[in-house]
């Protein structure tokens, strides 16, 4: 391969790469986080990046250096056609992926740990408690302690941990708010749990990241986090809301419907997350009320 | 007496599936016509169909995956032009419904019947030779896995005009593919296509296991053998033990979409995770399925090329059986995000990442074989070249997501698309254009144009990052995969820059159709007569180009590695053996056709719930198999004055060559 052609094959590897890294600044990334477990992911990615270089450039080096200098045409280069193995290099090639490895698989080990989304964040604020619920093709939040619930749009405080339990109405989803870090299947008949935190005000894209039918790619919410006065005003103001949510009401909202409206909750049907939860323990979707449509497939669209 | 099909399920809605339900039917029936005109179909029945000489399986193999390539790479075409304008306001000019069967006819495709054919194909042409045998253990089963895998693709073919094709992905997802939430027939489709063609290659994975452990020649101790024959004793070796969890998982499936079960379901204990877990437990063997076979393609070009032994075979060795018992304990990755408890997590992330050891080692023993050696750039070594660039990127973010705390925040990301299209592209795809260029002369006689595969090289290693490259920033930008519509104005640039390496990969496609005519069409100019055009070291290269059919006339005693290149070193290659015998060979069958003819029935039947026809379909291939188990008459003599007819031809051509086609 000449040189020139060489120059060409790092172009069209490095243009790119060069796009990844500016595009990778904007706002709204996962690389620009707003709370603390966002952070530390981020951090762990940078790192885990960092300490893989290791290999990765030496082996970008070899395959321009061996490809020029061992090529066909140069006759001045060594060749040893019955060369087949060194103990020193191969001792050496082991090791240092194994190396590698046993350094994240320590970092992967601590972290893992450290981030389980099950674990409740240290805080001197008690945590906010939220029961989100995926539905076809919206999200329900509930704040049990409020007795106000949401649609489609998440309201939390800022520097206050959030606890969420998670279930689906239907099929399977994840749910996601990518500058506050992890994400966690929402699953019918099950509940998982996530903590995170917001440490500024703000607003984030939240988002369901599992295809779950035609209305998917519309299934994403605002996730607003206010300073904490403003959060308390705001769950004063849902509390005076006129419209309650009942069973009725969330039976109605059960079904494949695309972009429900944000509406705001004052009453809750006492247990009504266990409830959805608890449906699916015996016989089929259809004892819940509501959901009779045979397909998901909407005529919209 | 037709289930649940009616005229409704034609599709004649859809402008694009229009075009394909009155497309195909006009393409096949001109064919058919054309072949019929021509009188050429009693030749492709006899010299074809029915063969069971693995050079001309391995052909048809490779056939019908680059056919199925295309269609695969139409789907993807479609949806990258889908996403590069479907933002806001605009809503493209695709369904939801129409792109989601879309992306799950992709995947299945480019998986199942682009990659797996491609691969199988090329073992089958190469495996037999390297070992020295005259064919593989079973001939007439390695037909029938032929034609079970071109029927499974038939299926997925008709899915376009009749019905739907599944809308829940390529791995299926629960229970969202249940019939409640899925009541067409897509994921019927889906599931029978896949449960037909893991039949085939379960067989083939038997098949090709027994070749390689029982029929070597004399000499060929298993640490003597090519490189390129222990991925493929690894890969058979994975394909028999974790296909059985596919065919348990839609097996399962099955029951619950027809006798209403409840394996995956929301209700009465059924548990979606069931699935996830099953499903993976083929699914991670599955990618190293594909790539693996590459990695030995790899081995093969950068020895050969680099004029040079591989450097540290013993660890190349070590490393491919370690990658075959790792991928056995990775699958819980899939599903970091289920809510498992953190040692789960932890043991299955570390196991992730233990993978990229001997992968790492792979890689630089790769190095080290180019190191002091006088390497030859023709076009298998560029693909060799962009593999091993590309693939370390591809390689440092599947570590990424190997650590759980990172996977929370990329899984079903396009960030996880770009990964694997990473591994894939690079890994497996570009090993296989290695592979077809470097074996095809041995198939033909002659080389493939240098000069438009060079073209086609760089197409795809500049399209490749620019198709690809954007979706890893998509993905650290929060983007989910498998969106038909997106209301994010920051997305769509680097979408659309997707769109663009896309199109050049589509120019990348057309060169290599160039390459392809212009190789046919200069033949005489890059005809090679003695049968080693690259001055190889292994079996295969000892005989001519095209092989006769009983590949070795007479069965060559091994006495170490690389023995082709030894012997040619000492002046033992191409001497006249003393004499010739007779050399028994399996006749051809039509065994493999009619299976795959009563298979596809039994499937659309399935498919349809048209039971008559499902039973029918059933008691054709049973029967086929009882009357094939009863048939002794399966074998032919080539007389030895045959033989040697055949092999003075070939002394007479390597004369003419003179040996002066080295460079």
């Amino acid at each position: 391969m000449r040189k020139k052609s060489f120059g060409r094959f790092l172009t069209s590897i490095g243009l790119p790469l060069a796009l990844l890294l500016f595009s990778s600044c904007q706002g709204g990334s996962l690389l620009d986080p707003k709370g603390p477990i966002g952070s530390q992911e981020k951090s762990l990615i940078l790192i885990t990046f960092w300490l893989m270089l290791i290999v990765a450039i030496p082996v970008f080096a070899m395959v321009i250096w061996f490809s020029l200098r061992y090529r066909e045409s140069n006759k001045k280069a060594t060749y040893k056609p019955e060369w087949e193995g060194s103990l020193k290099i191969e001792t050496v090639i082991w090791l240092v992926p194994v190396a590698i490895i046993a350094i994240l698989s320590y970092l992967t080990w601590v972290k893992t740990t450290d981030l389980d989304p099950y674990r409740p964040i240290q805080s001197t604020e008690a945590p906010l408690h939220v029961e989100v619920v995926s539905l076809d093709w919206n999200w329900l939040f509930i704040y049990p302690d409020e007795n106000i619930a949401t649609v489609n749009k998440l309201i939390i405080p800022e520097g206050r941990p959030v606890t969420f339990d998670l279930t689906s109405a239907t099929v399977m989803t994840s749910f996601f708010i990518p500058q506050l870090g992890s994400q966690i299947y929402a699953m019918a008949g099950m509940v998982t749990h996530l903590n995170l935190e917001a440490d500024s005000p703000g607003t984030f894209l939240g988002e369901n990241m599992e295809y779950s039918g035609n209305g998917y790619a519309s299934m994403h919410f605002d996730t607003v986090s206010l300073p904490n006065d403003q959060f308390s005003a705001w769950v004063q103001t849902a509390k005076s809301s006129t419209n309650s949510l009942t069973l009725a009401q969330f039976n109605h909202m059960n079904n494949p419907l695309m972009d429900i409206p944000v509406t705001t909750y004052s009453q809750v049907e006492p247990g009504l997350f266990d409830h959805i939860v608890h449906s699916f323990d015996s016989g089929s979707d259809m004892s819940m009320p509501g959901k009779t449509m045979p397909s998901q497939k909407m005529t919209t669209n | 007496m037709f289930g649940r099909l009616t005229w409704d399920s034609i599709q004649t809605h859809d402008p694009f599936l229009f075009m394909a339900t009155i497309g195909m039917p006009i393409v096949v029936i001109a064919l058919i016509a054309v072949l019929a005109y021509f009188k050429k179909w009693g030749y492709l029945w006899r010299e074809w169909f029915t063969s069971v000489d693995h050079k001309k399986i391995g052909f048809m193999y490779i056939i019908l995956g680059l056919i199925m390539m295309l269609r695969g790479f139409v789907d993807a075409i479609m949806m990258r032009a889908q996403q590069a304008v479907a933002e806001g306001a605009n809503h493209g000019y695709l369904t939801a419904d129409h792109f989601s069967q879309i992306f799950s006819a992709h995947g299945t495709i480019m998986i199942i019947f682009a990659a797996m054919p491609i691969f199988i194909g090329l073992m089958n042409i190469a495996v037999p030779l390297q070992i020295g045998a005259r064919d593989v253990a079973f001939p007439a089963l390695n037909s029938v896995s032929l034609w079970l895998t071109i029927s499974a693709s038939l299926l997925v073919m008709v899915s376009l005009s009749i019905g739907d094709f599944s809308t829940a992905g390529w791995t299926g997802i629960a229970p969202y593919f249940e019939k409640q939430y899925s009541p067409d027939s897509g994921v019927d489709y889906w599931t029978w296509a896949l449960q037909l063609s893991g039949v085939g290659t379960t067989l083939t994975g038997i098949n090709f296991f027994v070749t390689i452990i029982k029929m070597r020649a004399p000499g060929l101790k298993l640490m003597r053998m090519p490189l390129f024959t222990w991925t493929a004793l690894t890969t058979n070796a994975l394909i028999v033990l974790s296909f059985p969890a596919l065919t348990v998982a839609l097996f399962l499936l099955t029951l619950d979409r027809y006798l209403g079960m409840n394996f995956f379901t929301n209700v009465l204990g059924g548990n979606v995770m069931l699935y996830n877990n099953i499903f993976w437990m083929w699914g991670h063997p599955e990618v190293y399925i594909v790539i693996l076979p590459a990695f030995g393609i790899f081995s093969e070009v950068v020895a050969t090329f680099s004029r040079k032994q591989i450097f540290g075979y013993h660890s190349l060795v070590y490393a491919t059986a370690v990658i075959m018992i790792l991928s056995f304990t990775v699958w819980l990755h899939h599903f970091f995000t289920m809510g498992n408890s953190v040692d789960v997590n932890i043991a299955f992330g570390i196991a992730t990442m233990l993978i990229a050891i001997p992968t790492g080692v792979k890689v630089f023993d790769w190095l080290f074989t180019m190191y002091r050696g006088r390497i030859h750039f023709a076009t298998p070594m560029y693909w060799l070249v962009a593999f091993l660039v590309m693939f370390v990127v591809g390689g440092m973010t599947g570590v990424l997501m190997a650590i759980p705390p990172i996977d929370y925040l990329v899984h079903n990301s396009v960030f996880l698309v770009a990964h694997f299209h990473n591994m894939l592209i690079p890994g497996a795809l570009f090993g296989y254009f290695a592979g077809l260029i470097y074996w095809f002369p041995k198939i033909f006689g002659f080389k493939l144009d240098e000069r438009w595969g060079k073209i086609s090289f760089w197409g795809w290693a500049i399209g490749f990052p620019t198709a690809f490259f954007p979706l890893y920033v998509l993905g650290f930008m929060g983007m989910p995969r498998r969106m038909w519509h997106y209301d994010n104005p920051a997305w769509q640039p680097l979408l659309i820059v997707a769109g663009i390496g896309t199109a050049i990969i589509a120019c990348a496609f057309a060169a290599m159709a160039i390459q392809a005519y212009m190789s046919v069409k200069n033949r005489k100019k890059n005809v090679d007569l003695t049968g080693d055009p690259w001055n190889g070291r292994t079996l295969e290269w000892s005989i001519p180009s095209p092989p006769p059919v009983y590949n070795f006339a007479v069965i060559p005693t091994v006495e170490g590695r690389d023995s082709f290149w030894t012997d040619k070193e000492k002046g033992k290659a191409y001497v006249r053996p003393e004499k010739y015998s007779d050399i028994h060979m399996p006749k051809n069958v039509p065994y493999g056709v009619w299976i795959g003819i009563s298979a596809f029935f039994f499937g659309f039947a399935m498919i349809w719930y048209m039971w008559w026809l499902a039973i029918l379909g059933l008691i054709g291939a049973i029967t086929t198999v009882i009357i094939a188990a009863n048939n002794d008459d399966n074998e032919y003599v080539i007389p030895a004055e045959e033989v040697k007819k055949i092999e003075d031809a070939h002394f007479e051509r390597l004369a003419a060559a003179g040996g002066k086609q080295h460079e």
